[in-house]
């Protein structure tokens, strides 16, 4: 964005030498000094964290039940965040539905990458591959995320590990098309050819030299993707289609609420905030490591 | 452009075909027995199979999927196994309210996203634009559903602005009908608009840089009209290409937006015949869906051609 210097690829000549390692150091040092990207980055870490080491900074169990202390307020001593219906502590619900959906948003993503980078190298790479595979992009894109997870709720039973392969399955052609977009971009270039008239064979080509570039947007894809697969966990338990009670997830925690949602607003308004506050952080440093990675490109 | 139509569309038909294909096996795949779900109390093995002969289950899967298949083409997706209504009359009641949802979100996201997304472009690098990219990035990562439940405690409940739950048809009290949609149209709308704004920003940058804007503004063109006539029109494809991409996430928030409103719409019907194990429901839903999917694609590539006629040209729209 603010850094004209660019340095290309300084190893065309030399087909064995895939990552300029140079661009990366760069790539590191701009995002470093983008506020908003370490910003993103800190809260993150500290969610993370917190999400981690919830059986510990909880105060107490995800669904111990206090019925002397139903519906106290946030900033009642003993619960800060106050308590909902059955007097189950909300702060400590928060910090375990947090594990569950940082959870929900590394498989999906892993669902995601395991099927869409080797799909996408294919469709950019073989011509002969490109139509089938776009038809199969289609035939998933017409199948929107909710009615997936609804068909797969119906047949395999609503789980947190059922949520996460239907959320993994409806980011598969995004990360094709990320992926193919690249491979089309780096087959044409110098470097692959020469390597091509050398005798590597595809598989090298593919391994060697095109995934290892296109591997940054391949990073920036699933950083952004991570944050729309905790907002479907979300979406899909609270619809009753994904994690179950009496298991902690911030989407449960949101319908329980809506029922008591004028008597207790409080147990609606923190889950929700803990959500945004994740993807939010997730987005900001997606869109700084975006800017660090491709400094000409301006989102 | 004959040719392209033509191939598009072939395209768009084996889609569907394999879309069709994928809803009946998955059907078949669920657990649970539809005849016994219908059946309720009366469970002797003659009224199941009577009940197994009546919706055809008793065939092999290729008879019943030839059967369904014209079936479906003749507007014909079976009766629910719950109430015994046609799917395709259920279908038709619940439908108006989801597609009159969508079409107010999608004017939401359109002209809010698309304005903001202009300004943050022309004011580059000024508040303006810091103020509508925070916007923006918070619309992406605020979960809608949430900002509904929200939007009925306080906007609703709290102040009694709005009707909390609830709709009317058009046909019977236009305005109630309006006064009911405000609140889950912004709702649904709202994380739409975060990424047309997002997409019309990058797109007005990139054509505000081009050198026809250059030399449109060299030539004395006021600056209204180089933003608006010029780059606007050629942002207009990017925006165009969000409402295809964004189809399915519309759908999917339509289905948490109507639970949340309680609107007896498509996405309510969806869940509930899910719980029901209602089969014909499922399926019929599912492929309506994903037909209305495919259909609108079609028309997002035919809309392509028209905005811009050099894709008519090279024929590639992606």
């Amino acid at each position: 964005m603010s850094e004209p210097l660019v340095s290309e690829p300084p190893s065309k000549s030399d087909p064995e030498v895939a990552v300029p390692p140079l661009r990366r150091r760069l790539a590191l040092r701009r995002l470093a000094r983008n506020p908003i990207g370490v910003a993103g980055f800190v809260v993150l870490a500290l969610a993370v964290l917190a999400a981690l080491l919830a059986p510990l900074l909880a105060p107490y169990p995800a669904a111990q039940v206090h019925f002397d202390a139903q519906f106290q307020i946030p900033g009642t001593v003993g619960y800060v965040l106050g308590t909902d219906d059955l007097g189950r502590d909300i702060l400590s619900r928060i910090l375990f539905g947090l594990q569950a959906s940082l959870q929900v948003g590394v498989l999906a993503v892993a669902v995601a990458l395991a099927v869409g980078v080797p799909l996408g190298l294919a469709a950019g790479y073989f011509r002969a591959l490109d139509a089938l595979i776009s038809r199969f992009t289609d035939l998933m894109l017409a199948f929107p995320f909710l009615v997936l997870a609804v068909g797969l709720a119906a047949v395999r039973g609503a789980s947190l590990g059922n949520a996460a392969l239907a959320i993994g399955i409806s980011q598969i052609p995004g990360m094709i098309r990320v992926v193919r977009s690249e491979t089309l971009r780096l087959k044409n270039l110098d470097f692959v050819a020469a390597s091509v008239v050398d005798g590597a064979s595809d598989v090298w080509v593919l391994g060697r030299h095109i995934l290892p570039n296109a591997i940054s947007a391949v990073i920036v894809q699933a950083t952004v993707a991570i944050p729309v697969a905790i907002i479907g966990e979300a979406i899909l338990s609270f619809l009753g289609l994904g994690i179950q009670p009496p298991d902690p997830s911030l989407g449960t925690m949101l319908s329980d609420a809506q029922q008591y949602a004028t008597r207790a607003p409080w147990a609606a308004v923190a889950p929700g905030l803990a959500i945004m506050l994740v993807a939010l952080a997730f987005n900001l440093f997606g869109d700084a490591l975006r800017d660090a990675l491709d400094p000409r490109s301006s989102r | 452009m004959r040719t392209y139509l033509l191939n598009r569309l072939w395209q768009s038909a084996l889609t569907l075909l394999l879309a069709s294909i994928v809803v009946f096996l998955g059907v078949r795949a669920l657990p649970g027995d539809p005849a016994l779900a219908f059946a309720g109390e009366e469970r002797d093995p003659e009224s199941l199979a009577a009940i197994r002969a009546r919706f055809g289950f008793d065939q092999p899967l290729l008879v019943q999927f030839w059967k369904f298949l014209t079936a479906a083409l003749s507007g014909d997706l079976g009766d629910s196994t719950r109430t015994g209504i046609p799917v395709t009359s259920m279908i038709g009641s619940a439908l108006p309210v989801t597609i009159q949802l969508s079409v107010f979100a999608l004017l939401v996201a359109v002209l809010v996203g698309g304005a903001t997304g202009v300004l943050a472009a022309v004011r580059r690098g000024r508040p303006a634009e810091w103020f509508a990219n925070a916007v923006a990035l918070i619309g992406l990562s605020v979960p809608n559903f949430w900002l509904g439940l929200i939007a009925i405690i306080y906007l609703a409940v709290g102040f009694g602005w709005f009707p909390a739950s609830g709709f009317v048809p058009f046909t019977v009290d236009p305005v109630a009908n309006l006064h009911h949609l405000v609140l889950p149209a912004l709702v649904l709308g709202s994380g739409l608009a975060a990424v047309v704004m997002r997409q019309t920003r990058s797109a007005m940058l990139e054509s505000l840089g081009a050198d026809y804007i250059r030399t449109a503004r060299a030539k004395g063109l006021s600056p209204r009209a180089v933003v608006g006539s010029h780059a606007l029109r050629n942002s207009l494809v990017v925006v165009v290409t969000i409402v295809g991409l964004q189809l399915g996430a519309l759908i999917s928030g339509a289905v948490v937006t109507e639970r949340i409103f309680a609107l007896p719409g498509f996405g309510k019907m969806t869940v509930d015949a899910v719980f029901q194990r209602d089969y014909p429901v499922i399926q019929g839903v599912v492929l309506v869906t994903a037909s209305a999917y495919v259909l609108i694609n079609f028309l997002v590539d035919l809309a392509y051609s028209l905005i811009d006629p050099r894709i008519r040209v090279t024929g590639a729209a992606s």
